[in-house]
């Protein structure tokens, strides 16, 4: 966590600033269009800061929103954006060894703030948890000073996106971006044949079972694209270790 | 008040719900101070429920028109995530995914009408 002295004061908490600054233009972009889209999907300016500030997942906002402007049952939206949000458990069991000598408090802190920009940085920074407790600070404040530019970065451009979309007219269209951070998360995760495969079955599914009442398509979609593709991994593993 | 214009409990509750979502999914393995891990099978499910829950929320929204399939071709919409899905796996980059997608949205949105 940013918060703390013993963070923010030592030298590789600046070196964390410096390591994400390039990527915190990304991240701004990112939160200035998903601002505009929550104001454009008809949210109140109580909701779409309150969203900003606490939710903190833009892949997972972004997601919820139409299924929010639509009415979908308050299940099927948490259950979509846990379903988002599930890369994040992959990085915290990743994660894990290097901060787990961390109080249980600090350590839940700094998993909510690491989103994937902060965790590739960091992973790409160390390759290894630190093996004494010198080591172990300064990988905490270089996480916290990468956690902390990316987080004033998105919350000051989300909270302006909301202020502009007062201003520009829906017609225009803005919201759109929000639709295209979404494409390039997709695009990051679609690295293996399998993961296409993956997409192409839940983005068939999701549009055959659009009718379904209460986009229950998109949870049907998960389901189906997720057993497919596991039945299929199972067939495609050959002696010598096939990697899809 | 501007603020709370159009608040409703339900929204605030479905954030409220999402915020807690976020909390566990990110440090979902620091929670507990015991050594464990997750089973084979569901590390594996892990994999691909990130992928298939964005292209369940994003090719219906891209491609469907009123509940339909394309009913025309003309949507500034496929056309601005096609160019933006080029330039992502092009230049690995979201600013300019974001700009090359709207530069290509905008005009047949605004001045055709797409």
């Amino acid at each position: 966590m940013f918060l703390k002295a013993e963070n923010y004061r030592h030298p590789a908490f600046m070196d964390g600033v410096r390591d994400a600054a390039p990527q915190a233009t990304g991240v701004a972009a990112w939160g200035l269009m998903t601002g505009v889209a929550m104001m454009n999907s008809g949210m109140s300016v109580m909701e779409s800061i309150a969203m900003t500030l606490f939710v903190y997942a833009g892949s997972s906002q972004l997601a919820a929103i139409p299924l929010i402007a639509a009415g979908a049952p308050a299940w099927v939206i948490l259950a979509t954006g846990f379903c988002v949000n599930l890369r994040f458990m992959v990085f915290s069991l990743h994660l894990r060894p290097y901060l787990m000598h961390l109080p249980r408090f600090e350590r839940l802190m700094h998993g909510y703030l690491t989103a994937d920009m902060s965790y590739i940085l960091f992973t790409r920074r160390f390759a290894k948890p630190g093996s004494d407790s010198d080591e172990q600070q300064t990988q905490t404040a270089f996480l916290a000073g990468n956690t902390c530019i990316i987080w004033v970065s998105w919350m000051a451009t989300s909270l302006f996106g909301i202020y502009l979309a007062n201003i520009i007219p829906t017609a225009w269209g803005l919201g759109f971006a929000g639709t295209l951070c979404l494409v390039s998360i997709f695009c990051s995760l679609a690295s293996t044949k399998m993961r296409f495969f993956t997409a192409g079955v839940a983005a068939l599914t999701a549009i055959a079972a659009y009718q379904l009442p209460l986009k229950f398509n998109i949870l049907l979609a998960i389901v189906v694209a997720v057993i497919l593709s596991m039945s299929l991994e199972r067939f495609r593993k050959t002696p010598q270790g096939y990697e899809a | 008040m501007i603020f709370f214009e159009g608040t409703d409990v339900w929204t605030v509750a479905v954030i409220a719900g999402l915020t807690v979502v976020t909390f566990i999914t990110r440090s979902f393995f620091f929670i507990s101070s015991e050594e464990w891990t997750l089973p084979e099978w569901a590390q594996r499910g892990l994999q691909y429920a990130p992928i298939a829950a964005l292209a369940a929320v994003v090719f219906p929204e891209v491609l469907m028109q009123q509940g339909h399939f394309m009913p025309t071709w003309m949507d500034a919409r496929w056309v601005g995530a096609l160019v933006g899905g080029a330039v992502y796996f092009w230049k690995r980059n979201v600013l300019l995914t974001i700009l090359a997608g709207m530069m290509a949205y905008l005009p047949l949105h605004l001045l055709l009408a797409w």
